[in-house]
């Protein structure tokens, strides 16, 4: 079988995979910050060291990371219309799906982040009168998010393959908007394989970067 | 909030008569039958990944640690970047949709090998990465000992350094084996009869997909609870005394 990108032109470029590769960037972006955020004051719950804080989020972390993601994204989209009784669009429902499900990652990440700094530290910040909240962040978290840097972003990497699950749903992501351009112009095996090739570059040249960044933050410290 | 109705798994898949003992006979199907098979498909598919991922991924993690080979090194680098940096889904349709274009002998491949060669090779990377990391986490000492003792190259990876890296990896190779489970649900897209598919054909045919998702989300539970006791016991039973004491506590 002859291979054939000839139709791979500008226009099919920008008319459908880059609208994709907008959204898979747009969903990476927003879940990573999104996820980071929410996944701090999980891991902050899980080391309180009080149980009504501890459990539930000890609960919600576990029961999330026992998941496959592509059941959160089909039972988030097709239940909660369900049961707020309207639908729900494709893309928000997987913004929404990755903030909740990512959270759940990097609340590990940042717990073992957190729990990477010194006690001594924390006792330092206490000796200064800071209050917890001071404590957290201008000694802790600094530090903390400094140290997990290079795995934060190698599981945002994951997470950018991980969107291409937005699939199941329908959503407009670079993998759909290769396959559609394949189905229309009756080229899906270029099309797939065109898809495998630009997600690979990314992917390697980001994680390349990371591996670089991690050899600099190693140095220094 | 809608009501509940427990039932549904007990209705014909046909009629969608509820059968009075759950389990359909005599040719009928109920959706709990249904759902167990679905369940079997995805411990098969599992299961046969998980065994190609570690064969695979034990070769390309030792060929990665070789002395005084370095294009073999950079080959099994390779293996390694090509599989963790492409989506699983990807891999998934490369193998099913691109692979048996290119290569017409693969045409008359059954959709579930070709979703196992997926899956099991996408693995294989990271269990690669795994075992690579296990046999450079041995002192150096060790392989010298090999040598030492006129072992060749072959004889001590068999003899000295695979027993112990084997056991060093167990914890890291029981979430790999968990995610396993995990990933199989994306055999969804090329139509394979697993948990995520008949949790898509049942709900949308009874309507009732919480209960549908409840069940389905208890299996996927169950099996990923299987393997983590299952690994707790391999890891007992093989347990070096003195040396698991010194890894316990999850260096790697």
């Amino acid at each position: 079988m002859e291979l054939d990108f000839g139709f791979y032109n500008w226009g099919v470029i920008s008319g459908f995979v880059l609208k994709g590769l907008y959204f898979s960037i747009f969903l990476t972006i927003v879940a990573t910050l999104g996820g980071v955020f929410f996944g701090t004051l999980l891991a902050l719950m899980r080391l309180s060291g009080q149980k009504w804080l501890d459990l539930p989020a000890a609960a919600y972390v576990n029961g999330m990371r026992s998941i496959p993601l592509v059941m959160v994204i089909l039972g988030f989209f097709l239940l909660v219309p369900f049961v707020i009784g309207r639908p729900i669009g494709a893309e928000t429902s997987a913004i929404i799906t990755f903030i909740a499900f990512e959270a759940a990652y990097f609340s590990e990440i940042m717990r073992a982040g957190i729990q990477s700094i010194p006690r001594g530290q924390v006792f330092a910040g206490q000796a200064m009168g800071m209050t917890y909240g001071q404590n957290m962040k201008l000694v802790i978290l600094p530090q903390a998010f400094r140290n997990m840097l290079p795995v934060l972003l190698t599981q945002t990497i994951i997470l950018f393959q991980d969107t291409s699950l937005v699939y199941a749903i329908g959503a407009y992501d670079l993998l759909k908007g290769f396959e559609t351009a394949g189905k229309n112009f009756g080229r899906p095996t270029e099309s797939y394989l065109l898809a495998a090739v630009v997600y690979f570059v990314i992917c390697f040249s980001l994680s390349y970067v990371v591996k670089r960044l991690h050899k600099k933050i190693a140095i220094i410290r | 909030m809608a009501n509940w109705d427990w039932q549904v798994f007990c209705k014909d898949t046909v009629d969608g008569e509820v059968v009075a003992r759950c389990f359909g006979s005599g040719g009928s199907v109920t959706y709990l039958d249904w759902m167990l098979s679905a369940w079997g498909w995805t411990v098969s598919v599992s299961v046969c990944a998980l065994l190609l991922a570690l064969i695979v991924g034990s070769i390309v993690g030792v060929l990665r640690t070789l002395p005084d080979s370095p294009w073999v090194v950079r080959l099994g680098n390779a293996w390694v970047e090509l599989f963790r940096n492409i989506p699983l889904l990807v891999q998934i349709f490369l193998w099913y949709y691109v692979v048996p274009t290119l290569i017409p002998p693969m045409r008359s491949f059954p959709p579930f090998l070709l979703v196992v060669i997926a899956l099991g090779l996408f693995t294989s990377a990271r269990i690669a990465e795994q075992v690579r990391a296990g046999i450079q986490a041995l002192p150096k000492g060790q392989r010298y000992a090999g040598m030492a003792v006129g072992f060749t190259t072959a004889q001590t990876y068999r003899y000295v350094i695979l027993p112990m890296a084997y056991r060093i990896i167990i914890p890291p190779l029981t979430s790999e084996s968990m995610n396993i489970f995990k990933n199989s649900s994306v055999a969804f897209a090329v139509s394979i009869a697993e948990l995520t598919q008949f949790y898509l054909q049942a709900g949308e045919e009874t309507s009732r997909q919480m209960e549908i998702y409840i069940g389905v989300i208890f299996l996927y539970f169950i099996s990923a609870m299987a393997i983590n006791r299952i690994m707790a016991f391999i890891e007992k039973r093989v347990r070096v005394p003195g040396f698991v004491a010194a890894s316990g506590g999850g260096g790697h």
